[in-house]
């Protein structure tokens, strides 16, 4: 036989919770129970709710000038909280891009930090030491790697019932350091959970333009590594392909890719304007599959929510959205010097001497300025 | 006029006739920065059918920055390209292109993100006719934002020419304002090298005068942008509007005249026009948007004392920023920058030096 196949593959979509709310049993259901309980579902819906709030009014901020760019999470939200919950607070890493901001404040990361990132102010990036997420660096894709050494390090040290997940968009999957990540970690089978947001669109490129793949998810079959796609407006799917992605990284078998298929409902950033390069139709195709209007569907059809516990969680956001501006806002303005604080473990001579010059010249390159110290200014 | 022959070109090829005097600065067709650049591509286009252009978001959102705006709609898809976001993929391709005869022009949304293309922009483009005897050129030019935006933060407010500068083989532009950016941009279309070309987010939507007429600026030729003789004052991009600002104080304030100079192009540098003015002077001080260590400050200090020791009344000064990741918070990247009150400052020092 000269020729004959060497390799097929096929690709599993899942979706739980449709998004007329209707649940599906088959996939849903474990011994009997939903695989999510009615007070994890509420938990899920909240923190969407709570997130999408910030981001409305972090949109308003940056309007009004209180606020640098921001990229609104708006549409994403399901991608990020079905997933958080299935990872291991406190013990498994996050290396997030930037519209994961819910499954961030889930394992710890206080609010405010992200607001006072996005404001412009380094300090939003500094973390309490028990919340395991890493700093934001703008170009993209450049943290995929950062993940899979973690990972690669918790398999070395042998730690038990710990892993590690990446978030990443569609766009980011067109980069060398992707396919990095992606080759190392499966090669190292290391404890990975490799999330992709396939929001549909990179700023104004569609998913279609970005890559001649039909799936996302396909890619993980070039580098051996187990992969499924599925909706990712429905919590319960994320949860249990994220689940079941974490089980096998515990269990020694190595990375999973996930594509979680959502859309990006808001601009890009605030320095956008999507309006311009899609359809208002496809827009609203997509607003009827917003995460946050089928979980309550489902949770009314259960039973267990109803309009005045709407309300009420309505006012409790706006309480914690508006106590966050407040931390965010208060923090004490930086010094001109600060910036000299974290440069090495101790300050050489030669920034010392541009510390304390600073303001006055050419930041101490003439040795005889040194004395001249001006304090730094508030800013 | 100087005709050379190049494995890039498929005829022998004439510089554009840099004798001939250029436009008048002043004229009341007054245009952004940006369109000043789009004016540059569009014309080289018109005229030559192998240049494209070439990056992210490029075509339909016609320009992250709206520097090419329009031009899908002139030029078609063929010749306006949005990319996948792998900037190493399309930097790649275009060197490739300029290899095979075409003439690219590959936007880098921002020069910060080019670093995930250092290999291709730093380690083939400049490279190529060195390394294949001569039998292979890369007519390129990279261009896009360069430097602090604006509350960016560290990854992504890059000043890169000091970094790259230090690599042979690649020619570096840095335009302070609209008519040079349009007669810079066209010389660097039809140069037959890699040619950097480092554009400042914050100037895009400044506004001058750009002679409709089709100019051409020689490289390694600086622009006195202010004349004086106690001091000289050199810089390029950006941090030139700062060092004009800082002289008219001083001329005001302190009665120090400075003569300013744009340098326009930082390889070649023109480092005769700056010998010949601290001779007048006898004085420099050189700023400069990157950091201080190793910088193009640095290069320009050492060469006026290895060319002009003798003439020197005191040490050159630099301002460059600090030597510290560009800060995220607003004030904070303004004190980190050069800016009118400090080079005001190192000047005032530098007068009072023996
Ligand atoms: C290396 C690099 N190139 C370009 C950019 C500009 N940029 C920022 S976000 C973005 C689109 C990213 O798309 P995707 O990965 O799908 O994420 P999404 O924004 O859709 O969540 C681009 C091109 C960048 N930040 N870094
Ligand atoms: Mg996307």
């Amino acid at each position: 036989m000269p020729r004959k196949t060497v390799y097929t593959a096929e690709i599993d979509f899942l979706q739980i919770l449709d998004e007329e709310g209707r649940f599906d049993e088959s996939e849903g259901l474990e011994n009997g129970q939903p695989i999510l309980s009615d007070e994890q579902v509420a938990y899920l819906y909240e923190q969407m709710s709570i997130c999408r709030h910030l981001d409305e009014v972090a949109f308003k901020l940056q309007r009004s000038g209180r606020m640098g760019t921001y990229p609104q999470n708006k549409g994403q939200e399901a991608n990020a909280v079905g997933s958080a919950l299935a990872m291991k607070k406190g013990e498994d890493w996050l290396v997030s891009a930037y519209r994961e901001n819910a499954a961030l404040f889930m394992h710890g990361l206080p609010m405010h930090n992200v607001l006072v990132y996005w404001m412009g102010d380094e300090r939003g990036s500094k973390v309490p030491d028990d919340v395991l997420v890493t700093p934001l660096s703008v170009p993209i894709g450049t943290h995929m790697i950062h993940a899979a050494g973690i990972a690669w390090g918790m398999k070395l040290r042998g730690d038990r019932d710990r892993a590690v997940i990446t978030y990443f968009g569609d766009g980011a999957t067109s980069e060398g350091d992707f396919h990095s990540a992606m080759n190392f970690s499966s090669t190292l089978k290391v404890p990975l959970v490799v999330f992709c947001q396939n929001n549909q669109w990179a700023i104004s490129v569609p998913r279609e333009e970005q890559m001649a793949s039909e799936t996302v998810a396909q890619k993980a079959i070039a580098y051996g590594m187990p992969t499924i796609q599925v909706d990712g407006n429905d919590i319960f799917a994320v949860y249990k392909a994220t689940k079941e992605a974490r089980e096998r990284a515990v269990a020694g078998d190595g990375p999973t890719f996930i594509e979680g298929v959502t859309y990006r409902l808001a601009d890009h950033t605030t320095a956008d304007d999507a309006r311009r390069y899609r359809s208002p139709e496809e827009v609203q195709a997509w607003l009827d599959k917003d995460p946050l209007i089928r979980t309550r569907k489902y949770m009314v059809a259960r039973g267990f929510w109803d309009d005045e516990k709407q309300t009420e969680l309505e006012a409790r956001t706006k309480r914690i959205v508006k106590e966050v501006v407040a931390a965010a806002e208060g923090i004490e303005k930086p010094s001109t010097t600060d910036f000299f604080d974290h440069m090495y473990a101790e300050l050489p001579e030669e920034l010392k001497r541009q510390r304390d010059t600073m303001r006055t010249s050419s930041l101490g390159q003439d040795p005889s300025q040194v004395g001249l110290r001006a304090e730094g200014q508030r800013v | 006029m100087t005709t050379l022959t190049h494995p890039a070109l498929d005829k022998p090829y004439t510089y554009p006739d840099f004798d001939k005097p250029l436009p008048p600065r002043e004229g009341d067709r007054v245009i952004q920065f940006r369109e000043a650049l789009r004016e540059a591509m569009s014309e080289e286009m018109r005229r030559d059918e192998r240049v494209f252009l070439m990056g992210e978001e490029v075509a339909n959102y016609n320009g992250a920055y709206k520097v090419s705006q329009g031009m899908l709609d002139e030029f078609g898809d063929k010749r306006i390209i949005d990319t996948p976001i792998s900037e190493n993929g399309f930097a790649g391709m275009g060197i490739a292109a300029a290899m095979g005869g075409l003439r690219p022009i590959v936007e880098f949304m921002s020069w910060s993100f080019s670093l995930v293309a250092a290999d291709q922009i730093l380690n083939n483009a400049p490279k190529m006719l060195y390394m294949s005897g001569a039998q292979w050129g890369c007519p390129i030019v990279f261009r896009g934002n360069n430097g602090a935006g604006g509350q960016l933060g560290s990854t992504h407010s890059w000043c890169v020419e000091g970094l790259y500068a230090n690599v042979p083989g690649v020619k570096i532009v840095i335009p302070s304002n609209p008519y040079d950016a349009k007669g810079l941009l066209k010389t660097a279309i039809l140069d037959p090298d890699p040619v950097f070309f480092l554009e400042s987010e914050r100037m895009l939507g400044d506004k001058a005068h750009v002679p409709e007429e089709e100019y051409y600026i020689p490289f390694g030729k600086a622009r006195l942008a202010r004349e004086g003789s106690d001091v000289t004052l050199v810089s390029f991009g950006r941090p030139v509007h700062f060092c004009v600002e800082a002289a008219e104080k001083l001329a005001g304030d302190e009665g120090i005249e400075a003569d300013v100079l744009d340098m326009r192009t930082i390889r070649p540098l023109d480092i005769d026009a700056i010998v010949e003015s601290v001779k007048k002077t006898n004085r420099i001080v050189v700023v400069d948007q990157c950091w201080p260590f190793a910088s193009i400050a640095s290069e320009v200090c050492t060469q006026v004392m290895e060319r002009a020791f003798d003439w020197l009344d005191a040490a050159p000064v630099r301002v460059n920023t600090a030597d510290v990741p560009t800060p995220y918070a607003k004030g904070l990247e303004a004190a980190y920058l050069p800016n009118t009150e400090r080079i005001a400052a190192a000047v005032t020092k530098l007068a009072g030096a023996r």
